[in-house]
């Protein structure tokens, strides 16, 4: 418990000074010299500021390019160099859904990393796609707090300077920092042989080893959670003591609390950035202490040298930020604990959320909330003081429309599709839990993985890979169009008939928003999967 | 009446292709029909009838709240198009010599003469003339009004009646597009175009829609998983029917009609949807000085005297007012008569001297006697013509009066000044409370004067504005609306000056008399057949009270759908899932009644909530942090709470009487 309070007090006390930070590197008009090479070496011209579409433009074009790299890099990875174990290339079907999976920031895994992918794919391919996925959605945040900031004009910023920025000034250091202290604390970063060891028993065993501590630090920090092995950082090699264990969880909501700061710092209204946090923690607090609440006393799946509370406290915070890694197994918690992970990312990942992802993805919350609390207040509802119009309200409801589009029919077509029926293991409420985690965790591109699932399979890879997609973009294309028709838009001037959205009351009303879309839409889905299971086990 | 065609009305809107506007309700008719279809192959489920049943009167229930809106509207309607009857027109040909025409044949730009007796055939232009009007076919108003070439009560309606005298007007609407025209389509809501928020939530409404077939589309194969029963289809449209936001979705015409037509009742004609939305966010409101924040005329409120007592200044005020009819001369009568007894009669010889704009005097000389009032400088120089000064008493006292934004006659008898007469611009009472609410509601007023920046500030000062624009031109208070728009703001104003026209038409929300010109009913967007200039804040409250009223009934709308979840899930999955019983809170009594009861409390509450969306939510000018507060109380908390209790109830009734 002590470990709880802690880590909720130095995200409060740490996201602002980081957000200041962030906000320091990213919102600036004078570029540093190793920027301006970048910038050289890759032709982008730095003083064109896109309007929504080119943004947006620019964000598929370089990510799909990225999703074509990672599976030509998979598929060829035997005739390349960095692989020690020669794996052949990794099966198409695979290959496309952790293509998709990793450009998306998601993580999914439908494979063993140190069993399929050469180090080269590892480093190259996953690790890079780790850093720009996640700047990518920092990127998209900064695009929509220009918007807001923006009066009467069309500019969002440069999609290339942005994602130098990210990648450079906030991402490396961070990581780098985390790498190391990762390495202190035992996790290997080499390009060495693998470790053949004798076991106790006498026999022989090969440990692959590789540049692990690299690829957990940016997977713990921006969001992303594919760990270098397969059991990820329940492995003893990707989180060997109880310190690494307390600051990759650390690390799993430090930035996307920071960017609430970095969000209302751009905006130029800094109580914006307490209130979105005050939000999230309103409802991230309560549910982790639920979920260390009913994991007392339950060791299945649990690492001994972390403990139940800390298992716990991991397991929420991965999947309300939708970073996915693990280091307990989530179909040993129980059914409440399953609930409140489930829970977490059927709010559509907005508390916390990916990094940048998760901010974006409040606030069209926040705007669904300005608008009917605006209508209630007698005025046309406005946020920050842009006006919530038509328009707006359009691709909010198409924003927030796309993940349960997604999750629903998925999890619909997985619980009588025969094939995908067949790759659970379980029976009864728990195998439907089983099912709606692996759909909620590719449709809110989170990445966790509930186990019990054999998800290798044809409609789990290729289903599987389209709903990452479409979940992950889908959604930034109206938050751009948005933030295009907000900059486009006069400040109105507050006054007392405004509607305060720093207020205690208006974070209240926030909270309940996201409780009733998330839970609205999950509620049955959640009574058949874990709450029935949990009803049962009170018989 | 109303209500049998209300009624008649809420069955023709059953035609699918009226309800397509309407996303909600048109999901729900689909629902009836697909329930009533597998009641047809069924015909012995007598709990598929009586969920179709329910269903059906959840859309005939929508349909009458709009029809009842409505209804009062075409009531209204049928009354003005009695006096748009064809009328005779006499045209003036191009020779001068006049023509008999039907009024249905008048064309822009036509010259018509009209007589007493005669009713006006169109709108129009007085180009000569002045007669009393009898504007009560559309304003109410029984008294008639005068109105006349030139000056800002030039226009007339088509449909009115000219009493006395003769007019010749110059006809400015074609036939059928004239001020009744437009009235009647108005408040009939013919073409009734939906507004900007309307639209709006109208769009997050389908939104939810859409995620509520998602969730019970999804929910059928869920509920195949691993050998479960499944869940039959009429219980799923019943779950559909009661998660959709249809309480919101069926009254929200209704409550945009009926804003509508609160505004016809304050006989306010809005001539858009859209300005009375924009009413309601309007942050600055321009006021005319006069006529609003004050009683357009200065009146007496002090004599100040020098030598003489107060008392005999007031008689001779009074003298030197008998003859003057201005309203200003007569508040100098009743002053001395209600604060010093002094009630003078004009002396036997008297001869008065009326105002004129050379000498800015008036007064009396009789036996030899001269008394004057008039304004200080002229008076300054009456007096030195007699070789008198006016002394430093009441030089005081009129700069003091001046400083006060009054203004001081100086009043002189036989050459000699002996006192000051203080003229007073009187604010009407309560207008200050008003703008405190106003300042409250975060609104800005400003008034507009042509007065002294002296005067106007005194003014400002006791009326309670905000801020003053003095000696105010058109081009400024233009200038002045343009600053504040650029400042991201909304402006109100309220006109009838041809010189008002331009503004009018740069403000977001103009309010135009109908006493005023044509050029400024033009440019308004809404015009007040009262011609009362106070109004404008009436409106404002309408324009929230709209809004407010659609986003509490959404707020509860949603908020009710928690009760009914606990209410229907148990009861749907009572034979496969049946540790699920658990969450059935409300003990209800079995899963048809449970499910019976959320049905039948979706229907009822969307009538119970009729009379609320007909009146509006009431609105208090407090700030909005308060607002939001309160309702978020009452819609949000209480729509949590109160399905809960009537589903509950119903189940109850249900149960008793034995239809579940």
């Amino acid at each position: 418990m002590l470990e709880f309070w802690l880590s909720v007090v130095l995200w409060v006390a740490l996201a602002y000074p980081l957000g200041q930070w962030m906000h320091k590197m990213l919102d600036r008009e004078r570029h540093y010299r190793v920027e301006n090479w970048v910038y050289r070496l890759t032709g982008v011209k730095t003083d064109q500021s896109m309007d929504w579409k080119q943004y947006a433009l620019a964000v598929l074009a370089f990510h799909l390019l990225g999703l074509a790299l990672v599976y030509l890099l998979e598929r060829t990875q035997g005739y390349l160099p960095l692989n020690p174990f020669r794996f052949a290339g990794v099966e198409p079907q695979c290959a496309f859904n952790t293509a998709c999976s990793f450009i998306s920031n998601t993580n999914w895994q439908a494979y063993g990393g140190e069993t399929t992918m050469s180090w080269l794919t590892q480093m190259l391919g996953l690790t890079t796609q780790n850093f720009v996925s996640a700047a990518t959605g920092i990127c998209v945040m900064m695009a929509f707090a220009r918007g807001l900031r923006a009066t009467e004009s069309k500019g969002l910023g440069n999609f290339w300077v942005d994602l130098t920025r990210c990648t450079l000034n906030v991402l490396l250091p961070f990581s780098l920092l985390l790498a190391l202290l990762l390495v202190g604390q035992g996790v290997p970063q080499t390009l060495t042989q693998p470790a053949a060891l004798a076991t106790l028993e006498g026999q022989r065993q090969v440990i692959p080893l590789g540049p692990v501590a690299s690829q957990v630090a940016i997977k713990q920090l921006g969001t992303n959670g594919g760990g270098f092995y397969n059991a990820n950082s329940c492995h003893p090699l990707e989180n060997p003591t109880p310190l690494s264990n307390f600051l990759e969880c650390l690390a799993i909501l430090l930035l996307p609390a920071a960017c609430c700061h970095v969000f209302a710092l751009t905006v130029g209204d800094r109580r914006q950035g307490w209130a979105l946090l005050a939000a999230m923690l309103a409802l991230f607090i309560p549910l982790c202490l639920l979920c260390i609440h009913v994991e007392m006393g339950n060791w299945e799946g649990k690492e001994v040298r972390f403990g139940e509370a800390a298992s716990a406290l991991w397991a929420t915070a991965t999947t309300a930020a939708s970073n996915g890694s693990v280091n307990c197994m989530h179909d040993s918690l129980t059914p409440l604990g399953g609930f409140v992970t489930l829970l977490m990312m059927l709010f559509g990942e907005v508390i916390f959320g990916g990094v940048g992802c998760g901010l974006y993805g409040i606030v069209l919350c926040v705007l669904v909330a300005v608008f009917v609390a605006g209508l209630m207040v007698g005025r046309t509802p406005e946020y920050l003081g842009k006006k919530v119009e038509t328009y707006e309200i359009k691709m909010v409801s198409l924003g927030i429309l796309i993940m349960p589009a997604l999750v629903l029919p998925m999890v619909g077509v997985a619980v009588v599709y025969p094939p995908a029926k067949a790759a659970v293991l379980n029976s009864g409420p728990h195998g439907f839990s089983e099912i709606l985690y692996a759909c909620a965790s590719m449709g809110n591109n989170n990445g966790s993985a509930f186990a019990g699932l054999s998800a290798n399979t044809p409609f789990y890879n290729l289903v599987g890979g389209m709903v990452m997609l479409f979940s992950r973009f889908f959604i930034i294309i109206p938050v751009l169009a948005i933030a295009g028709s907000l900059a486009a838009k006069k400040h109105v001037p507050a006054s007392a008939g405004t509607l305060p959205t720093c207020s205690p009351l208006f974070v209240a009303w926030l909270v309940a928003v996201i409780v009733i879309i998330g839970a609205l839409s999950f509620f049955p889905a959640l009574g058949l999967g874990p709450l029935a299971e949990h009803l049962r086990f009170l018989k | 009446m109303i209500y049998q065609r209300a009624l008649r009305d809420s069955f023709l809107k059953l035609d699918p292709r009226k309800m397509a506007a309407n996303p909600v309700m048109f999901v729900v008719e689909a629902g009836s029909l697909l329930t009533t279809i597998l009641w047809l192959r069924q015909p012995a489920d007598r709990f598929v009838l009586q969920i179709s049943l329910w269903l059906w009167f959840t859309v005939l229930f929508a349909n009458f709240a709009e029809a009842i809106a409505e209804g009062r509207g075409k009531a209204q309607a049928d009354a003005l198009r009695k006096t748009r009857q064809d009328v005779a027109a006499h045209r003036r040909r191009p020779d001068g010599s006049y023509e008999q025409v039907p009024s249905s044949g008048l064309r822009k730009g036509d010259v018509v003469r009209v007589e007493a007796g005669q009713a006006i055939p169109a709108d129009g232009e007085i180009l000569e003339g002045a007669a009393s009007v009898d504007e009560s076919a559309i304003t109410g108003e029984s008294a008639p009004v005068i109105r006349e070439s030139g000056g800002d009560r030039s226009a007339v309606t088509g449909g009115t009646t000219v009493l006395s005298d003769w007019l010749v007007i110059r006809v400015e609407a074609d036939s059928g597009s004239g001020f009744l025209d437009r009235m009647i389509a108005m408040v009939e809501g013919a073409n009734r175009q939906k507004t900007p928020n309307e639209l709006a939530l109208n769009i997050l409404l389908a939104g939810f829609t859409i995620l509520f077939l998602l969730v019970c589309g999804s929910l059928y194969p869920q509920a195949l998983f691993e050998g479960g029963e499944g869940i039959s289809i009429a219980v799923l449209v019943a779950l559909l029917v009661c998660l959709i936001p249809t309480t919101i979705g069926g009254l929200l015409s209704a409550i945009g009609i009926a804003g509508m037509d609160r505004l016809v009742q304050r006989n306010v004609m809005a001539m858009s949807g859209r300005a009375v939305e924009a009413a309601g966010d309007c942050d600055v409101l321009l006021l005319d000085k006069t006529g609003t924040i004050t009683h357009g005329n200065r009146q007496a409120v002090e004599f100040v005297s020098d030598g003489l007592t107060v008392a005999e200044v007031a008689r001779l005020a009074a003298l030197a007012s008998l003859a003057d009819e201005t309203p200003e001369g007569k508040s100098i009568l009743t002053l001395a008569w209600e604060k010093f007894q002094v009630r003078v009669e004009a002396p036997e010889d008297a001869e008065f001297v009326p105002f004129s704009a050379h000498t800015r005097m008036s007064g009396v000389n009789w036996e030899g006697q001269q008394v004057r009032k008039g304004a200080t400088d002229s008076v300054s120089k009456y007096v030195a013509e007699f070789g008198h000064q006016v002394s430093d008493r009441l030089r005081g006292a009129v700069d003091d009066i001046a400083r006060q934004g009054g203004t001081p006659l100086l009043l002189a008898s036989n050459g000699q000044a002996l006192g000051v007469i203080y003229l007073k611009d009187v604010v009407k009472v309560g207008i200050r409370e008003r703008f405190t609410r106003l300042r409250n509601m975060g609104i800005k007023t400003i008034m507009v004067t042509g007065d002294n920046p002296v005067t106007a500030a005194a003014i400002a000062a006791e009326a309670g504005v905000d801020d003053f624009l003095a000696q105010a031109t058109p081009e400024q208070k233009l200038e002045l609306i343009r600053n504040y728009q650029s400042g991201g703001r909304l402006v109100a104003m309220t006109g009838d000056g041809t010189n008002d026209a331009p503004a009018l038409a740069q403000a977001d929300v103009a309010v135009a008399m109908n006493s005023g010109t044509q050029a400024a009913r033009e440019a308004a967007n809404l015009i007040d057949l009262d011609s009362n200039p106070t109004k404008l804040i009436e409106i404002v409250e309408i324009g929230k009270q709209l809004l407010i009223t659609r986003g509490a009934l959404s707020t509860f709308s949603i908020a009710n759908d928690v009760a009914k979840y606990f209410a229907i899930l148990p009861a749907a999955f009572a034979v496969s899932h049946p540790e699920l019983a658990k969450l059935n809170f409300m003990a209800l009594a079995n899963p048809q009644s449970a499910i019976l009861s959320a049905v039948i409390f979706n229907a009822l509450i969307i009538v119970a909530l009729i009379p609320l969306a007909l009146k509006g939510v009431g609105y208090r000018a407090v700030g909005a942090a308060t607002l939001l507060r309160d309702h978020l109380l009452i819609y949000g908390v209480g729509g949590l709470i109160c399905p809960f209790i009537g589903i509950k109830l119903i189940d109850l009734c249900i149960t008793a009487i034995g239809l579940a």
